[in-house]
């Protein structure tokens, strides 16, 4: 009973880790309608950012790590969407091989420069330890993930809703030929959405050395559950991911609890086919008259 | 010569090419590995037609290829074992025949569950997910994620499955050994015979009418649907004949290659077949063939010269061919051909019927 | 009109097809191993794809032994020219690759393999072609091809060593965590057996999917079981993230160690160190072993690779290419049943010790070694077994073992 009662942080967390890797996809794919299949990669770009600055910053790369992997993702991101993407608006199916493409060449040229094997990223030692919860730990990485989650999760919303470049950014998702005849430079917000949404990838994948791999096929790891949660939470909704996230996460933890980890995906793949019966667009959708 | 003409002598020149050339020019296991690519093209043409036709990107055609290629194999390890277990079960701890498997032994009910399994799951499926109106971006990622839930069962009933090794080390294929030669010969013949057939099957129903049906659902689902039609009924039927090849193609790989493992059937190799026809020409059945072929050739010749820089060609050969040529190889042909005749001016004034490729942008 | 001219072609393009089927082999077989002044053997590993990380390094370890064969003047007065092959990490691969070198380049033996999956797809042709393969890996057992040489532990000299070691510890709880596959399942079947006739307890048996890196829950099972042991055959990445959250749910090696059977030197540096330093792992060489051939092979493996570490699977596949050219000199031939033949009771001085080839079962004599992972990411041996371990892949020896296979 008591190890059951620790499966509830556990959802919370395993949720936090969902959040942050698909929140950057609720945005590319969301807004933008494009499937960034090197999504997966740019979480690995932050995850060797941290890596490259252990030189430098010793055992704190990992917090040091998070405002460069978020820029430095962010501009591979705006890269990709400047010299190819911006030519697929309107034909979501083919960013997804265009970017699978991407990634592909991006896991590559991970494993040349970096080498195949796995590397090390040592956490910082304030992360060490964990608080007791009932009988169970929390490790304070859990704990720091999730409030990174939260962060991230406040700081879009408060893009979103407070600021003029953010409203834009609404606006161009809710209707982007009536934005662009109100003199919103959509080609702008896109490149910065693309930005923001790529960003937050490679801040996911500082987060994630403090609990897996880094190596060049990371990416792969992660890339369907970050679609499943977008998905299931429905096109650009922060409110639909965040739900969609905390939900799949608690699904998952008392599903492998009660089974298997094998058995748990498959249960968490049933399930969303099961609730897409019910919310074909997911959970949250975005009102629209619009003619498909 | 018409468009028709032109087609079908293109179409026995391949013929001649693969049934004639190639088995007298290559060597026996260059042979066989035609034959693989040959199987895997049969899976390609089912994505031409569900992708290129239909507008149903699917992500998860390793799932009907597996399935195909599972019942095939199931009934060639309970054949092999005559009334004992198959091997891997008893190194499994599996003491008796599971239900599940004990169909299998009869060869008639093996071979109909090739195709029928996977088109009753790609019905099922299609029911669920069409009537709801799911499409587009969702039903390729929920196809997608179907393949990876699907691998990890495979994997995880190691007794009822072989786990990540799969069925392998058949020895009786109908009376004959699958390794030898002769068998892979013939093989060959019979995998090219159907794609053949299959192909020439697939043009007739792209010209019928359920064909223009179809691509109008691609274009506008909404307004086949004010039509009267029920687009729902048209995907899922075409999604099921996309099934049932891939299924084919599973079972026909079994024999040719000798095993049918779960690596075979998860994103990566789902995805590789979906580009392969991106590559080759999504619009027209013959690009996906085309593709199929060529992309998995050039896989294997590279990774015999340079391994790592196979990743980095494919993946550039993605990002070029997308972005430069979306109409795969068969749309620069198109394009090549339509600017010759344009330089030869109007003196061959009829205008071309477009064939089954289709010229307008497709809204996806 | 269209019927007409379908129905033409078609009989057009089948007619070729039956009269060609009659006339099959374009003579393929026959030729002897290489032409005239070399001897010519294949490498099969995955140099692209996931498994590419850990097979290369077999295949620079196998590449060195073949340089060095030739430099002590090559065999039967010919040098052994290398053909190598990439498996890509897909099995059906394996299998075709084999075939090519077989038949097209008509190799005298193959090296190669790692994963048992890659094995299985390739048996089938090795046997059929009669050809020669040398497996380098340890393994889950129940097999003995009488056309694959396994210079790599079966589980009686890995699994049931480790076993021992844990017992004489006093380890009586025992948890087993392992990737879905075939190894972890049966080496796990063997744990399980060997537990109930020596008064263990197993307390839990997870499988987490192959790339698995969720391991929170599966951690708070470990935990609120309390094993005195964790016995773990995870695959890969997924050591890092169990390691990981292992660590950071605060336990220790000293209070509850897991025994590895799949980290080697390679490995642990990707797990980083300080998250699985003091854990036990199992197998039949280290870096660290004394021996004199041991430190020519550390010598000239980092002499050729600056920063290498050398791993068990490494030398296992030094070790075959090395045992394959001995059984050739005795056999005086290529010939694969003239090889198997001379194969036998082979014995020679490898890194990890002495080394004799069963005859029988065509697996190799080893020293079982339970080593503790140290702070600069090597291993040190602190457990052996005192003489090199008949192998016995069903083991048939063991009587507790005798409802396995």
């Amino acid at each position: 009973m008591e190890s059951l009662l620790n499966q509830l942080p556990i959802g919370l967390s395993i949720g936090a880790v969902l959040l942050l890797i698909a929140l950057g996809l609720t945005f590319t794919f969301g807004q933008m309608g494009v499937i960034n299949m090197a999504h997966g990669e740019f979480i690995m770009a932050g995850a060797y950012t941290a890596y490259m600055l252990q030189d430098w910053a010793g055992a704190q790369a990992a917090a040091v790590a998070l405002p460069v992997a978020f820029a430095l993702a962010g501009t591979m991101g705006w890269v990709l969407e400047r010299t190819a993407i911006r030519h697929f608006y309107g034909r979501p199916l083919d960013t997804l091989l265009l970017t699978w493409g991407v990634s592909l060449v991006l896991q590559q040229a991970a494993r040349d420069l970096f080498g195949a094997p796995n590397v090390q990223v040592v956490a910082p030692s304030w992360l060490n330890g964990g608080v007791t919860i009932g009988g169970g730990t929390l490790p304070y990485n859990r704990l720091f993930i999730m409030a990174l989650a939260i962060a991230c999760v406040a700081g879009i919303w408060a893009y979103q809703n407070r600021s003029a470049q953010g409203r834009r950014m609404r606006a161009v998702m809710q209707n982007r030929e009536l934005a662009a005849c109100s003199g919103v430079a959509t080609a702008r917000v896109d490149q910065l959405t693309f930005f923001i949404g790529s960003g937050l990838a490679g801040v996911a994948g500082v987060a994630l050395t403090l609990i897996g791999p880094v190596g060049p096929s990371i990416g792969t790891y992660y890339i369907v559950d970050a679609f499943l949660v977008v998905v299931a939470g429905g096109l650009g909704q922060l409110r639909g991911a965040v739900i969609a996230a905390l939900a799949l996460g608690m699904l998952n933890s008392f599903a492998e609890f009660w089974t298997n980890a094998s058995l748990a995906k498959v249960i968490v793949f049933a399930a969303i086919i099961v609730f897409l019966q019910f919310r074909p667009q997911g959970m949250f959708v975005l009102r629209s008259r619009a003619l498909t | 010569m018409s468009e028709r003409v032109r087609g079908y002598a293109l179409f026995a020149t391949v013929a001649l090419l693969l049934l004639v050339v190639a088995p007298l020019a290559l060597p026996a296991f260059r042979l066989d590995e035609l034959a693989k690519y040959l199987c895997l093209a049969i899976a390609a043409l089912g994505i031409g037609l569900a992708w290129g036709q239909g507008g149903m990107l699917t992500l998860g055609q390793g799932v009907f290829f597996g399935l195909g290629g599972y019942a095939m194999g199931m009934y060639l390890k309970l054949h092999d074992a005559g009334g004992d277990l198959p091997d891997f079960m008893v190194w499994s701890g599996v003491e008796r025949l599971p239900a599940l498997w004990q169909p299998f032994g009869n060869p008639v009910v093996a071979l109909a569950a090739v195709v029928l399994v996977p088109v009753a799951v790609a019905v099922l499926l299609g029911a669920l997910v069409f009537r709801r109106r799911v499409r587009g971006a969702y039903f390729a990622i929920l196809s997608q994620a179907l393949a990876a839930a699907f691998v990890i069962l495979l994997v995880g009933q190691q007794g009822l499955t072989g786990g990540t090794n799969g069925l392998t080390n058949f020895y009786d294929f109908f009376g004959r050994d699958p390794e030898a030669e002769s068998t892979q010969r013939t093989m060959y013949f019979v995998v090219a015979g159907v794609l053949g057939v299959l192909y020439l099957l697939a043009r007739q129903l792209v010209g019928s009418r359920f064909g223009r049906l179809l691509v109008a659902v691609r274009d506008g689902e909404d307004r086949v649907r004010f039509l009267g039609y029920d687009p729902a009924l048209v995907k899922t039927v075409t999604f099921a004949i996309s099934a049932g090849m891939a299924g084919l193609a599973g079972a026909l790989f079994v024999p040719v290659v000798g095993i049918i493992s779960p690596s075979l059937l998860g994103v990566v190799p789902s995805l590789e077949l979906v580009v392969a026809v991106a590559v080759g020409g999504r619009y027209a059945l013959a690009g996906a063939i085309l593709g199929a072929v060529v992309m998995n050739y050039a896989k294997t010749s590279f990774s015999e010269e340079w391994a790592g820089g196979w990743l980095y060609l494919q993946g550039a050969l993605f990002i070029l061919v997308m972005t430069l040529a979306p109409k795969g190889a068969v749309g620069l042909y198109q394009q090549a051909r339509d600017a010759l005749a344009r330089r030869r001016g109007a003196s061959a004034a009829a205008v071309e019927k477009p064939g089954v490729a289709v010229k307008e942008e497709v809204p996806a | 009109m269209r019927k007409r001219s379908l129905r033409y072609w078609a009989s057009l393009a089948v007619l070729p097809a039956v009269l060609l089927t009659g006339c099959g082999d374009s003579g393929d077989s026959g030729a002897a191993a290489g032409d005239g002044n070399t001897i010519k053997v294949g490498i099969l590993h995955s140099l692209s794809g996931t498994m590419a990380i850990s097979e290369v390094t077999v295949a620079n370890a196998e590449k060195m032994a073949v340089e060095e064969v030739n430099a002590a003047g090559g065999v039967l007065g010919k040098k052994v020219e290398i053909v190598q092959e990439d498996g890509a990490s897909d099995w059906p691969t394996f299998a075709q690759k084999a075939q090519k070198l077989i038949k097209k380049d008509k190799v005298a033996a193959v090296f190669g393999g790692w994963t048992s999956a890659s094995r299985k797809a390739m048996l089938p042709v090795f046997e059929r072609n009669r050809a020669l393969l040398w497996y380098p890996v340890q393994y889950e057992g129940l097999e003995s091809s009488p056309y694959i040489f396994y210079t790599g532990a079966t589980t009686n000299q890995q699994i049931v060593p480790g076993l021992d070691y844990l017992k004489e510890k006093g380890a009586k709880r025992i948890f087993l965590v392992g990737s879905d596959y075939v190894f972890p399942r049966t080496a796990n079947k063997i744990i399980k057996a060997y537990a109930a006739a020596n008064g263990m307890q197993i307390l839990g048996e997870e499988y987490t999917p192959l790339g698995h890196t969720e391991y929170s829950t599966l951690v708070n099972k470990v935990v609120a079981a309390k094993p005195d042991a964790v016995f773990n055959t995870l695959n890969g990445d997924s050591n890092v993230s169990f390691f990981k959250q292992l660590k950071s749910a605060g336990v220790t090696a000293d209070e509850m160690p897991v025994m590895s059977v799949s980290i080697a030197e390679e490995e642990v540096k990707g797990i980083g160190v300080a998250n699985i330093v003091g854990h036990p792992v199992a197998w039949n060489y280290y870096q660290t072993t004394e021996s004199a051939a041991n430190d020519e092979f550390v010598r000239a493996f980092q002499a050729r690779h600056r920063g290498a570490v050398t791993s068990d699977p490494m030398e296992a596949g030094y070790n075959a290419v090395h045992l394959w050219a001995a059984a050739v000199k005795k056999a005086g031939t290529t010939d694969v049943e003239a090889v198997k033949k001379a194969a036998a009771g082979i014995s020679l001085d490898l890194p990890e010790g002495k080394v004799t080839v069963d005859g029988g079962n065509q697996h190799v004599y080893k020293t079982a070694r339970i080593g503790v992972i140290q702070p600069d990411g090597l291993i040190k041996e602190v457990w052996s077994s005192d003489e090199p371990i008949k192998p016995d892949p069903y083991l048939k020896t063991y009587p507790w073992a005798s409802g396995l296979s």
